[in-house]
């Protein structure tokens, strides 16, 4: 299987095998992760980091997997600190990371900046999130934890909660698990509801996902719950956002309908969607969720760049 | 005798079958009247065995291929005659390639085609009859192609 140069784009760039492949590679990373042993496949090479919106946890977890490798980090997080401020186009700016780095990984506001960016550069494009578009390593990051706690994903129940209409990361994650065999339930406010088009490409991949407004009944036999905030910079007008957040909330009282080894997962940051008290108990996976980011993209970052792997 | 109600046309092109209503926004892709200043005919609800069309006539102007796919776009059972000495010197029905390059705007505000960038719109055919295009970049689908014709 060959990843060596190549962008990444959409999920959708990935067969099945291809995502099986990474998520086993990203499980033999996971001791270089932690830091318990230490590797330098990717030394001398360089990686940029360019983040036209805020990022923590993706970025940090690029930056950390590339240090892991023995990589070197460079890029900017704050555009406002950048020739973009003056007018610089995003071609340019793409075409000065590709001259100063072998790899490029961008996270911007909007949609197709990332495919656009494959155009002015050689070297190749990592997807961190492009408005409402794709977000692929959350997505392979979110089927990495999945598999890991479950051991499988072929018939798993899930449940897509919150924002499911403008959140890019439910998006890749539904193609993604239907592909690999999941059983979808999508639960969200009546106007956020996932798209026609997504439910389509789901019902093409595998099993036809269900849609419902009732949390307690999803939740009641599921594997895995999938919440996501509802995004306020995705909204066009304040009153709009006003009126769906909050809809959903996931607490103690919820997690009496789950099941006892329910997972509970979030791309984060999250805000009110899940209450704090969550944390404490078992079901609650995000944290946990947010460092496999490390292994997942060690694993991608040494497939594309690294001569030498594991 | 039935008298005509369009005349032939010595030299130029007869875009026919086009669907009833939208002669207008042909003439529109077509920059018409600003892009000729020879004489244009419009006929529309005529009466055809598949039902009403549009016909339009541009007299001296044979239509490249870049101008046949923006009609297609709008009118994709349209039929282009190219007329040489009151002859019907070539025909053929408009076709859509599988990519359409700079002719569309995307219809996503946020699509970064849409930002100052030097590329042209891009777009990827997913179905003929209706058109249905989708945006290389952002890969949503265009509502209203006809409004989003560059």
């Amino acid at each position: 299987m060959d990843f060596k140069n190549r962008d990444v784009i959409s999920i959708k760039d990935f067969s099945k095998e291809e995502i099986i492949y990474v998520i086993n590679y990203a499980k033999k990373m996971m001791p270089y992760a932690k830091g318990e042993k230490h590797i330098d496949i990717l030394k001398g090479k360089i990686l940029s980091t360019l983040f036209f919106e805020p990022s923590t946890r993706t970025r940090l977890s690029f930056e950390s997997a590339m240090n892991r490798l023995g990589g070197r980090v460079i890029g900017f997080a704050d555009p406002n600190a950048t020739s973009q401020k003056k007018g610089e186009s995003l071609a340019d700016t793409i075409r000065m990371a590709d001259s100063y780095s072998d790899v490029i990984v961008i996270r911007h506001p909007q949609e197709g900046a990332a495919r656009l960016s494959t155009e002015f550069a050689e070297s190749p494009v990592l997807n961190a999130g492009d408005g409402a578009g794709h977000h692929p390593t959350q997505c392979l990051l979110d089927l990495f934890t999945i598999v890991t706690e479950k051991k499988k994903i072929k018939g798993d129940k899930i449940v897509l909660l919150g924002d499911l209409k403008y959140g890019r990361t439910v998006h890749s994650l539904a193609y993604a698990l239907s592909l690999l065999g999941a059983e979808l339930s999508f639960v969200s406010p009546e106007s956020l509801k996932m798209p026609k088009e997504i439910i389509n490409e789901c019902k093409e991949q595998g099993p036809e996902p269900s849609s419902t407004s009732n949390l307690e009944k999803a939740v009641k036999d599921a594997d895995v719950l999938y919440v996501t905030r509802i995004q306020r910079e995705r909204f066009p007008d304040a009153e709009e956002y006003n009126r769906v957040v909050g809809t959903y909330k996931v607490d103690i009282n919820l997690l009496k309908y789950a099941k006892e080894d329910l997972i509970i997962m979030h791309p984060l940051p999250r805000v009110v969607e899940i209450d704090p008290e969550v944390d404490k108990t078992p079901h609650a996976l995000y944290f946990k969720q947010a460092f496999n980011g490390v292994p997942v993209r060690m694993a991608l970052l040494s497939l594309i760049l690294g001569d030498r792997q594991l | 005798m039935k008298k005509l109600k369009i005349t032939p046309i010595k030299d130029g092109t007869v875009i026919d079958h086009i669907t009833s209503g939208f002669a207008v926004k042909v003439l529109h892709i077509l920059r018409i009247p600003e892009s000729t200043s020879s004489v244009v005919s419009v006929a529309m609800n005529v009466k055809s065995k598949i039902g009403k069309k549009d016909i339009v006539k541009v007299e001296n102007r044979e239509l490249d291929t870049k101008e046949v796919d923006k009609i297609a776009l709008i009118a994709p059972k349209a039929t282009i005659n190219i007329i040489r000495d009151y002859e019907v010197a070539e025909k053929h029905k408009v076709h859509l390639p599988a990519e359409i390059v700079g002719i569309v705007k995307c219809s996503n505000p946020t699509c970064i085609s849409n930002a100052k960038e030097p590329v042209k719109s891009r777009f990827l055919l997913v179905s003929d009859d209706p058109p249905c295009i989708k945006c290389y970049y952002c890969e949503r689908e265009t509502e209203d192609i006809a409004e989003r014709i560059i």
